[in-house]
């Protein structure tokens, strides 16, 4: 596949199609895959890379790319057209200057969960038939495929791309996931469990903001968390409730706008299941207002933007919290 | 070689936090270990590293630096310092016991931060020799062994048994406090404990990994490479580097205003953000380019510039697979080492 994607590119490239290519970069190891944008079939033989390790969502650097001179190539897994409409819809990215391939998506492979195994020294990662080939300083070990699968992939909402130009693979569905499940237990705690847990999760948070900073949901061009004069921006937490107010309020901003698209959790260096909290979002939106999926297409109006006489009251929400 | 034998480990946590705090490094989760308050029971992890380094200690997230009181044209300023209590971390590893010397020569120069060195004088470091590195860990490109750490007192496990080297006046208090727990030992299975590892670092991807295009004499051509341009393309300016760094030593300073006092805080700042040294006219440092460049630039150019050629990272390995676009100073060595 990754041949197939360099392949297209370069005739893209060389046919004056576009000028540039955003896609991943091969690092030091095999799996500190780097997103990067490359200007010439050279770069694209020596260091493109596109692989089971390569999981980045590419779809908020286009807000940029899109702003330059020239077209340029994106490759987008199912999940990141999700991203890449939602972003056409807020008019952040100018969709023609964006040539979009749809490319196959997952499931991917977490290194994380390779090293959550105790396998460290890891030097390489093959997949053979499903079964995880790791060479390592210490030696070989072997795990199934499924056990390193990254968790942004073990509830995949769907394999259909939303939007593109031409198509590498082809084109999936919208799956029937289960990816409320978790949000159902949670909903199933007394409110001093759920509380706990959550404090549990949130107090782990160092406020690095790779969660907020990855988050194609979160564009605003100074964040009001970074905002002096905003007077909630909070760099000096005075208490540790103050990082479980930044994500309940992150949370609330991409209410409606977030396409579970799983980067917030991902890139978490405390593993924090941030998508759960986006989640809870998404399932409320659904049974409040009906069904409804951010980015999947660019036309239809946000439930949280749009007015109708029929519109759940306030009045259930309270309940809700009452309860 | 003063030892005790694994199985008693844990008699001797109880003993030292029966005296004072202690911390040792735990599993929150598989492969995620974090600094913990000893608590009788607790398992000592058996990861390299933990997530967050140890800097913590001395250098904490965010600290209450004073209060001021107003009433009319009166400032009233309250110093809110305690003295800190005596702890001891246990199982530093040498790239995070390097971290502190150099977090010293900052907090520790003149003029003195005496709320960094309140609980740099009441803190007593135990180091552990690593086994078992990670890919990822570059700490001899620094000049650092982590066969035999730094630290008050470093111990050697070597499946068995640990080990106690007492390596200043503070480690020599700690094990003479701890004596009557410990017993004379063999060290010979050590030995071959070390070399193993010894071999092991030099087998490592980044074992070659070279200073020598770095330096405080490097400045221009390494200020105006073109390489930057490149290398912070895909950087998100999040700041995950700077946080779980050792050695990163920036900070900011915030007056609160609850309404009924000013509180005054210190937090943890990032050279990555975008409100970095925010002035009156912005911030100095306009694009990503340029933020990034200082974070590398600090480390590689400018702490050794001013502290006698040491340089400002110990190879932790943490900004490597904790940033999320998985870039790092050692791609960044690389594209800029002159070869
Ligand atoms: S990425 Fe994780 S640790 Fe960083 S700010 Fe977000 S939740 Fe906190
Ligand atoms: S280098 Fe990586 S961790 Fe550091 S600010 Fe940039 S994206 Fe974040
Ligand atoms: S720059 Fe990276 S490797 Fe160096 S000390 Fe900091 S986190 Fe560790
Ligand atoms: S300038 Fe940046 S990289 Fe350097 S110590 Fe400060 S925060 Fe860390
Ligand atoms: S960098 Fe060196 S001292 Fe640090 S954990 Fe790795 S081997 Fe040990």
């Amino acid at each position: 596949m990754q041949e197939a994607m360099i392949k297209r590119a370069k005739e893209l490239l060389a046919d004056g199609t576009v000028n540039r290519v955003m896609g991943w970069k091969r690092g030091e190891f095999s799996y500190d895959i780097t997103p990067a944008v490359f200007e010439t079939a050279e770069e694209l033989d020596a260091e493109f890379v596109c692989d089971d390790l390569t999981q980045a969502n590419v779809s908020k650097y286009l807000i940029k790319e899109s702003r330059k001179e020239g077209k340029i190539l994106a490759l987008l897994k199912p999940c990141d057209t999700y991203s890449f409409n939602q972003l056409v819809k807020e008019h952040r990215i100018i969709r023609e200057n964006v040539y979009v391939i749809g490319i196959p998506g997952g499931p991917k492979i977490d290194i994380e969960k390779i090293k959550a195994k105790e396998i460290s020294g890891i030097l390489s990662v093959k997949n053979e038939d499903y079964t995880l080939k790791i060479e390592t300083i210490y030696g070989t070990e072997t795990m199934p495929y499924y056990e390193a699968i990254s968790g942004k992939c073990e509830n995949c909402k769907s394999k259909k791309h939303v939007v593109f130009d031409e198509l590498i693979g082809e084109d999936g569905d919208v799956l029937e996931s289960n990816r409320f499940e978790m949000v159902e237990k949670l909903e199933n705690m007394t409110a001093q469990e759920r509380y706990d847990f959550w404090r549990d999760q949130l107090s782990k948070c160092i406020r690095c903001n790779a969660c907020r900073n990855v988050c194609p949901a979160c564009t605003c061009e100074n964040c009001v968390f970074d905002n002096p004069k905003s007077g909630i921006d909070n760099k000096a937490a005075a208490d540790s409730f103050e990082e479980n107010m930044f994500h309940i309020i992150r949370a609330f901003h991409v209410a409606g706008r977030c396409t579970d698209c799983g980067e917030c959790s991902r890139v978490c260096p405390q593993n924090i299941p941030l998508h759960l909290l986006n989640r809870k979002f998404i399932k409320d939106i659904n049974s409040l207002y009906g069904e409804y999926q951010a980015g999947a297409d660019t036309t239809s109006r946000a439930p949280l933007n749009d007015y109708s006489t029929d519109d759940c009251e306030p009045s259930i929400v309270h309940e809700r919290g009452v309860e | 070689m003063l030892k005790i034998s694994a199985a008693k480990l844990n008699d001797l946590f109880d003993a030292i936090s029966a005296k004072q705090t202690l911390y040792i490094p735990v599993d929150r989760e598989p492969n995620a270990a974090e600094f913990k308050k000893y608590e009788s029971g607790m398992k000592l992890s058996a990861s390299l590293n933990t997530i967050r380094s140890a800097k913590d200690f001395f250098f904490p997230q965010t600290e209450n630096l004073a209060d001021f009181k107003m009433n009319g044209k009166n400032i009233e300023v309250k110093d809110i310092r305690e003295e800190s209590e005596d702890f001891v971390i246990f199982g530093v590893r040498a790239c995070d016991a390097r971290s502190f010397g150099i977090l010293d020569k900052v907090f520790l120069s003149e003029p003195v931060d005496s709320f960094y060195k309140n609980r740099r004088d009441h803190g007593t470091v135990v180091t552990m020799a690593c086994t078992r590195p990670s890919e990822t860990c570059f700490c001899t490109t620094f000049g650092i062994d982590p066969t035999v750490p730094e630290g008050d007192c470093a111990v050697f496990f070597d499946g068995e048994n640990y080990f106690f080297l007492d390596r200043t006046e503070k480690g020599t208090k700690f094990v003479e406090s701890i004596s009557d727990m410990l017993e004379e030992g063999d060290a010979s299975k050590l030995a071959e404990v070390q070399e193993n590892a010894r071999n092991i670092m030099k087998k490592l991807p980044l074992a070659n990994l070279s200073t020598d295009s770095f330096g405080g004499d490097k400045l221009n051509e390494l200020f105006d490479s073109d390489k930057w341009a490149d290398l912070s393309e895909a950087c998100i300016g999040c700041g995950t580097c700077t946080f779980v760094c050792p050695t990163c030593q920036c900070y900011d300073i915030r007056d609160f205003n609850t309404g009924r006092e000013i509180k005054r805080f210190r937090c943890w700042d990032s050279c990555m953000y975008s409100d970095f040294t925010k002035m009156a006219h912005g911030n100095p440092r306009t694009s990503q380019l340029e933020r990034f460049r200082q974070r590398f630039m600090h480390k590689l150019v400018y702490f050794p510039a001013n502290n006698d050629g040491e340089f400002g990272c110990v190879g932790c390995g943490r900004c490597l697979s904790k940033c999320p676009i998985s870039m790092n100073i050692v791609k960044v060595m690389k594209a800029l080492e002159v070869k």
